[in-house]
């Protein structure tokens, strides 16, 4: 039998793939212009998937139903993948001119996680979401790990040793959704996600089994506790950028699997259970961090709580949660910017201590990062943070998950404590008596210090922190734009 | 169901006061903030007029009354909350969020106070900035609490509300982080921590009756025709919960000493002036407007903790040593006063919760600014080493004895009406309850003036301390800061129709649907 292909509806990931093996292409051939053909390339994804918004298309379609979907939600959704691989490239473009990871490779990578994510964006079905999610991970557990040392530099392992933690917890969850979507055709001879139910007689057991599984093995993709331990680590061990990537866009293809799957089975009260579990935990855990990464890796653990807790009222939260979702991203890609605009290339997250005052030297790059806190916990004049929150609020009190919402809204109290200290500590004054700031430490004399902040990742940053101040007047286009 | 057009009453003119109430200091936050740092003292007074002129608009929102026929509509309209002129244009429809801003008699007297108290503020900041941070952010972010106070007092949308009632959560953690006393990062934790409890739970229960509701709209929820008496409870339940946090109402008032302790003289003024009256404001508006049978149910548990809070303020207050804290304390009894005019749910009650909030506001803020002026000379703010103020400085230790006496609720001036209205109209209330709840308010009125005099005997009176010794005179600024609020104290204590006029109709309409 042969299937027609609708290569229109396939342009987005055609650019994005293409861009990947444009790439690689370049590197060989002229050994430059990688970072500006990745970006390139992700402005072309974007047009792509705006033109195929403007005149949908589905296509690998069977008799009833299709396995490439063009909904709203999968155009916002890959046009996020391709900005955030963009913004990801500018933000690594200093340290890749300092050729602290091979430029060509690490665009390569970041394009084919694209393209991966673009395809989580239109799937429809369960081996096509899979099959996404798996190319949208794959190159991360590389790209973590790369690193070049100088000369004389001191090797550290800690790359290597988190892209090992991500890859074998990563290869565990990607099985267990493997085995929970065969179970579930199985019981039910369904894999479009249109089809997805709950199966029915001896099989309905199967068939919740099969739906379990395949919620644990994507809860891993948005590091939901308890399948979180793999996050901070990573997150601290990778390069800064690349967390970026891993705690905005992985955890995006994340949240899509989820989506998909909640909407059409019943998994309402686990998926509950996690989302609690994963806000009150990562919320506690994050008081406690005294590193800049690992605070944030937490803080992300916890918004993923919140992400999930819509998803527990089935098809009625997913609007919500996607919404969320894309308010999040963009906060946290702000926040990320910011600290590695802060750090300089190369360098790791540092100490909280170490951003003591950097808010007096760099107000601009202080005032993006007090709004990306503030967002985060939902605060003014994080107005993105608060809509997204209200949203999250709405959804739950008005599908009758009136104690889920009052959850959230203890947690939101929980988190604003760690996020109010980090914000404060960016305008402390060096050196209060009671917590003296150890003079030794080069790193704290090199933040103290007025940094040189790259003219792209500069860019970056104040791209993201524009488009989160305008959708913080203007949430209703997110809204709009989903729907 | 009972959705509400978009539509605006009053002309073009009156939007856009409305609007410009809440733009100017906005723009002006902006422009403060944006300015270079050698020209601090500059932006400090380009602050100052940006806040002038808020001021200046807001009391002309008294003309937007002169069109008004709505007065004459209440009792016989639909409605109970007839606004003098609003705007209302959509903001995000899927959250049903109206742009929705309009003033009415209620918010009136509250809506002048802010910006009073801000542009007074923001000139006391010419004059002296206090240790911590860069003067021109700190005009910048009292702008910015302006904003924030006005919008809560100018939204009639719930969501509307709920967003400016959080926009002066970080705003006053960073005045009070950033500008405060030695404590300050813990009692600016406290502080942020705390309200933000509050403000979750009015985010909770504003979602209850939207769900239940339908609407936002607070002109068409207030009176609340259809909500069930479920959705009522449990949303004034949230209300209540919430409100009393920020007003503070005891048992939940612990963060406001620490915060006053802590914050600088003109944190403290604009905290206990104007931002504690949100609570008390969010309470008639927002708990007794839109959920009334809910009210009625907690309406006795409220008058009891009222009536505790009057009672544990004025204790702790006799055994306060600390001036600032003494005077936040006195601040949790006053409140008490406030919240238990609005929990006896007359007319007479809600009037007395207005003026006794205005006058709180006037009078705290210049008992603020005093104790600030006299810290700031002796640096301590123990009683027991400021003793003899009134041989050093006398026009000072006069202005603390012409303050302490109207806080305390002296008759003639602003201090007496909102206190002594809140007992009567519990005692009006009748029944076996509401009777003891007026005696025990009585009761700790005579201990206010018991706290207060025993201040005023330490402080100003006995053998002058080395503390208080070559106290400089009362500068230029100073009386410019404090004179406004000292003659307020005065004419609306002869004549308090000033904040009272035209709030009888709405009142009587407020209480008038309650079964």
């Amino acid at each position: 039998m042969i299937q027609s292909v609708n290569h229109f509806a396939l342009l987005p990931l055609y650019a994005a793939a293409g861009t990947a093996l444009l790439v690689l292409v370049l590197e060989l051939a002229v050994g430059r212009w990688a970072v500006p053909a990745g970006i390139a390339g992700g402005l072309a994804t974007i047009g792509a998937a705006v033109t195929l918004a403007l005149d949908p298309a589905d296509t690998f379609c069977g008799p009833a139903r299709c396995s490439w979907v063009a909904t709203p939600p999968a155009a916002v959704m890959a046009v996020l993948f391709a900005a955030l691989t963009i913004g990801v490239l500018a933000l690594s473009a200093p340290a890749l001119r300092l050729g602290i990871a091979p430029a060509g490779e690490f665009c390569f990578l970041l394009a084919s996680s694209m393209a991966g994510g673009v395809v989580v964006a239109y799937a429809g079905d369960l081996i096509t979401l899979i099959v996404g999610l798996e190319t949208l991970t794959l190159p991360l557990y590389v790209l973590v790990g790369l690193r070049r040392f100088a000369p004389r530099e001191r090797v550290t392992t800690e790359g290597a040793s988190a892209a090992v933690t991500f890859f074998l917890v990563s290869v565990v969850s990607t099985a267990l959704a493997l085995l929970g979507a065969a179970l579930l055709y199985a019981s039910t001879g369904a894999l479009h996600l249109a089809e997805l139910t709950g199966g029915a007689g001896q099989f309905a057991p199967l068939a919740s089994v099969g739906a379990a599984l395949l919620v644990i093995g994507f809860a891993f993709k948005v590091a939901a506790v308890p399948l979180h331990a793999w996050a901070p680590a990573t997150y601290d061990g990778a390069p800064i950028p690349v967390a970026a990537y891993l705690s905005t866009a992985s955890k995006l293809g994340g949240v899509i699997a989820l989506a998909a799957v909640a909407q059409r089975l019943d998994t309402g009260p686990l998926v509950a259970v996690l989302a609690v579990l994963t806000m009150t935990v990562g919320n506690l855990v994050a008081l406690r961090q005294t590193r800049m990464i690992r605070l944030l890796a937490w803080s992300s653990v916890a918004q993923a709580g919140y992400i999930l807790a819509p998803l527990a009222a089935g098809a009625a939260g997913v609007p919500a949660a996607l919404a969320y979702a894309v308010f999040f991203v963009l906060l946290e890609f702000v926040a990320f910017g910011v600290v590695v605009a802060l750090r300089g290339p190369g360098r790791d997250g540092g100490d909280l201590t170490e951003y003591r005052a950097t808010g007096r030297h760099h107000p601009w790059l202080g005032a993006a990062l007090v709004l990306a806190l503030a967002g985060l916990a939902g605060l003014p004049p994080g107005l993105a943070g608060l809509f997204a929150k209200v949203t999250i609020v709405a959804s739950l009190i008005d599908n009758g998950w009136g104690w889920l919402a009052g959850v959230v809204a203890l947690n939101a109290v929980i988190a604003l404590a760690y996020y109010a200290r980090v914000a404060a500590s960016l305008y402390a004054p060096v050196g209060l008596p009671s917590e003296p700031v150890p003079a030794a430490e080069p790193g704290a004399v090199a933040t103290l210090t007025r940094v040189d902040v790259s003219r792209t990742v500069g860019a970056a940053v104040a791209v993201a922190t524009l488009l989160t101040v305008i959708l913080g007047f203007a949430p209703q286009w997110v809204f709009d734009a989903l729907s | 169901m009972n959705y509400v057009e978009y539509s605006s009453t009053g002309g073009w003119a009156a939007q856009a006061l409305l609007i410009s109430v809440l733009a100017v200091p906005a723009l002006g936050a902006l422009v403060v903030a944006l300015l270079p740092a050698r020209m601090d003292r500059g932006a400090r007074l380009l602050a100052t007029a940006f806040a002038a002129v808020t001021l200046v608009l807001t009391v002309l929102l008294a003309a937007l009354q002169a069109s008004d026929f709505g007065y004459f509509d209440y009792g016989t309209g639909p409605l109970a909350l007839v606004p003098w002129a609003d705007v209302n244009v959509p903001w995000v429809p899927a959250l049903d969020v109206g742009f929705h801003l309009g003033v009415d008699a209620i918010s009136y007297p509250l809506v002048v106070l802010t910006g009073l108290l801000t542009a007074l503020c923001c000139a006391y900041t010419v004059w002296k900035v206090p240790e911590g941070g860069r003067g021109r952010t700190l005009a910048a972010l009292l702008l910015v609490l302006e904003v924030g106070i006005l919008g809560t007092f100018l939204a009639l949308d719930l969501v509307l509300f709920f967003i400016f009632f959080e926009v002066v959560l970080l705003p006053m953690y960073a005045v009070i982080a950033g500008w405060g006393g030695p404590d300050r990062r813990r009692a600016a934790r406290k502080f942020v921590l705390y309200t933000l409890f509050g403000s979750v739970l009015l985010l909770l229960g504003v979602f209850t009756v939207i769900v239940a509701a339908g609407t936002g709209d607070l002109v068409t929820l207030t009176g609340a025709s259809d909500l069930s008496r479920t959705v009522q409870c449990s949303a004034f339940a949230l209300f209540a919960v919430a409100f009393a946090v920020k007003a503070p109402l005891w048992p939940l008032h612990t963060w406001l000493p620490d915060a006053h302790t802590e914050a600088p003289t003109v944190g403290s003024v604009i905290l206990a002036g104007v931002l504690l009256k949100m609570g008390t404001y969010g309470l008639i508006r927002v708990g007794v407007g839109v959920a009334p049978e809910g009210a009625a149910w907690a309406a006795p548990a409220l008058g009891i903790l009222a009536v505790v809070a009057i009672i544990v303020g004025s204790l702790v207050c006799l055994r306060q040593t600390e001036l600032k804290r003494l005077i936040a304390y006195s601040s949790v009894g006053h409140m008490g006063f406030v919240m238990l005019g609005i929990a006896t749910l007359t007319v007479t009650g809600l009037q007395a919760a207005l003026i006794g909030n205005v006058a709180h506001g006037i009078i705290t803020g210049l008992l603020f600014f005093l104790a600030g002026a006299i810290k700031d000379r002796a640096h301590s703010g123990e009683l027991s080493e400021l003793g003899g103020l009134r041989e050093t400085a006398p026009r000072l230790a006069g202005l603390l004895g012409f303050a302490a006496i109207a806080s305390l609720g002296l008759p003639g001036l602003a201090g007496f009406w909102g206190e002594a209205f809140a007992v009567v109209a519990a005692a009006q209330r009748g029944g076996p309850l509401w009777m003891t709840l007026a005696v025990v308010a009585a009761v700790g009125g005579a201990l206010t003036a018991a706290y207060f005099l025993r201040l005023l005997r330490r402080v100003t009176h006995g053998p002058a301390t080395p503390a208080v010794t070559g106290f400089a005179e009362i500068s230029r600024p100073e009386w410019l800061a404090w004179s406004p609020l000292i003659l307020l104290a005065l004419v609306v204590g002869l004549v308090p129709a000033l904040v009272l006029a035209a709030t009888a109709g709405p009142g009587a309409a407020l209480t008038g649907v309650l079964p």
